[in-house]
């Protein structure tokens, strides 16, 4: 898997609320989510976005609430994959479950201006930063993550389990 | 070396003598829990996966709490989804409005967690239920769907960290809020980040349920994977007479390895308040200022339980709520409503001038029932004060326990109780 596209950057403890606001939890519909993607970090956002663009975070991305509605409009705004410093625990997991590439690298953060063009090649873990010309490796996915992205998400994985 | 009771739980459900942090494992869940935001998307990624049958009908449990009694068509149609899965799968445990009640005020007080389970629950704060000594912990909505068709659930076992409160007496009108904002406070929101947080110590023991409540109901505030109490005398005597089956307890040994211990003396630590936006913003009431408040919310998942109110009543009794400030109380779930009202606290409440809601999650996440305009400020006793969680992003929420709330609701500005005029 490889994306390329413009980044986003964002700060420090980026939680579930501004990612998507509970005041549009009364759907789940992802396009209808995605209108509001960061919404609450950044008003702007939902239009300037661009089907492909990355977002780039510090420390704690996805914090707060479990709503898997969180990972399912960043997917459905186009966001291509996310690279943060590190990820909340329940965020990670939803991430992995409904097929959002997401990467753990902090030099890459500290490498990475918004803006910047960058292509990620996330089965070798690797984000070079296009604009400057430098690269970085990502923190390596544990080998059952693997194994689930593998099996395309958790559904089918477990649909491959209970119905062998 | 021993197991911590966190890796003690998960190696029984896993069928293994042993567990190690770090390990993989496939555990066996008790429990697993939705409710009306979270369940529609896991219903939907439940008729994917191709099973006739949820894995036990009488262990997946429904709890339409969030947006309920229903604030919108939306929302309606998504309560809807629930009652209709709920029906098709003869499930036991779906609790229509006027059964329902928050749903971690309600599952311990139903009997229907008890020590020694595994349990997910889609949604963030199910990692209230380790007060009980449960390993519990939330998930999103397709490990949700998962669970519900499989009854198993995958997990890194977590490395712990042992939290010890020294000191026996808590200071006047510090709770369990208090030690879990100092906490937050002191090792930040991510400062467990992916870790079981063990509570222990004399002032744990001589907490009460409510408060150990409150406290594991923080954990995920912290970062924490799962927060949990070993079970003592005050345990066992909660849930005796609410058990309908059988409970294990476990307790960690005395060599369990721990990825760090952190003490505190209980006798340093005075009421909270969570400064916005970032509930490890926490800092003594006595430093808390001149901020006058629009709003003040008592309830939730975090402080909606019976020694919640009655602190409250206790503050409230004899006084008005400030003209400037509105109060909104909101018993955690029908039966704590019912022995609020057998009390008399309602009437203390209501000659407060404050308004009494049925139960919901309502204001803590910004859904109904007390949203702020631009430019206001709450007090609250829930769990969050992200940017826009009770409402316009450009509002403000501060977190504190009961007491400080009350006062405050009063005063028209956050101040300790013992400032009460």
């Amino acid at each position: 898997m490889e994306f390329q596209g413009l980044t986003w950057k964002f700060g420090a403890d980026v939680d579930t609320d501004a990612i998507i606001p509970a005041r549009y939890l009364n759907t789940s519909d992802p396009d209808e989510l995605a209108r509001h993607c960061m919404e609450d970090a950044d008003p702007e956002f939902p239009n300037k976005v661009k089907s492909g663009d990355i977002i780039v975070a510090e420390k704690n991305f996805g914090c707060g609430s479990s709503r898997e509605h969180a990972p399912i409009c960043i997917k459905a705004a186009g966001i291509s994959c996310v690279i943060a410093k590190s990820f909340a625990r329940i965020f990670y997991r939803n991430a992995f479950n409904i097929g959002l590439p997401i990467l753990e690298s902090a030099e890459a953060v500290d490498g990475i201006n918004e803006g910047d063009e960058v292509k990620v090649d996330v089965d070798n873990g690797v984000i070079y930063n296009v604009t400057k010309g430098t690269s970085f490796k990502s923190t390596a996915i544990p080998p059952f993550m693997q194994e689930l992205i593998d099996a395309g998400g958790l559904i089918n994985y477990v649909r491959g389990r209970l119905n062998r | 070396m021993g197991m911590t009771i966190t890796e003690k739980i998960l190696a029984a459900h896993a069928g293994k003598k042993t567990v190690a942090p770090g390990e993989l494992i496939s555990s066996k869940v008790d429990i697993v829990l939705g409710n009306d935001i979270t369940a529609p998307v896991a219903i939907k990624e439940f008729e994917k996966i191709g099973v006739p049958d949820v894995f036990d009908k009488e262990k997946v449990v429904l709890v339409p709490d969030h947006f309920t009694p229903n604030k919108d068509i939306k929302s309606a149609e998504q309560a809807k989804l629930l009652r209709s899965f709920a029906k098709k799968h003869e499930l036991t445990n779906y609790f229509e409005v006027g059964r329902m009640g928050i749903e971690h005020c309600l599952l311990p007080e139903q009997g229907i967690v008890l020590p020694g389970d595994v349990i997910i629950g889609a949604d963030s704060h199910t990692c209230t239920y380790g007060a009980l000594g449960a390993f519990s912990t939330g998930v999103g909505s397709t490990d949700m769907a998962a669970g519900m068709a499989s009854g198993e659930v995958w997990f890194k076992v977590p490395e712990s960290i042992k939290f010890v409160y020294n000191g026996n007496d808590l200071n006047e009108w510090v709770s369990g809020k208090d030690l879990i904002l100092h906490t937050i406070g002191d090792i930040g929101v991510d400062g467990a980040l992916y870790k079981a947080m063990e509570f222990t110590g004399p002032a744990i023991e001589n907490l009460s349920m409510d408060g150990r409540f409150t406290m594991a109901n923080m954990a995920i505030e912290a970062g924490g994977k799962n927060g949990i109490i070993a079970p003592d005398q005050t345990t066992i005597d909660y849930v005796e007479s609410k058990a309908k089956r059988p409970y294990k307890i476990y307790s960690s040994d005395d060599d369990a390895g721990y990825d760090a211990v952190i003490e505190y003396d209980v006798s340093q630590i005075e009421p909270q308040v969570a400064f916005p936006h970032l509930p490890e913003n926490s800092r003594p009431v006595s430093g808390a200022g001149n901020v006058e408040l629009d709003q003040v919310i008592i309830g939730s998942c975090t402080n909606g339980r019976m020694e919640d109110l009655r602190i409250a009543a206790k503050v409230l009794k004899g006084h008005k709520v400030h003209p400037d400030v509105r109060l909104v109380i909101i018993p955690g779930t029908q039966e704590i409503y019912k022995q609020a009202m057998k009390e008399g606290l309602f009437e203390i409440f209501v000659d407060a001038d404050a308004a009494v809601s049925t139960p919901t999650c309502g204001p803590c996440l910004g859904g109904h029932m007390g949203i702020l305009a631009k430019g206001e400020r709450a007090l609250a006793t829930t769990n969050r004060n992200f940017v826009g969680r009770m409402g316009h992003p450009e509002s403000e929420v501060y977190l504190s326990n009961p007491a400080v709330a009350a006062a405050s609701a009063i005063m028209g500005r956050i101040v300790g109780p013992g400032e009460v005029e």
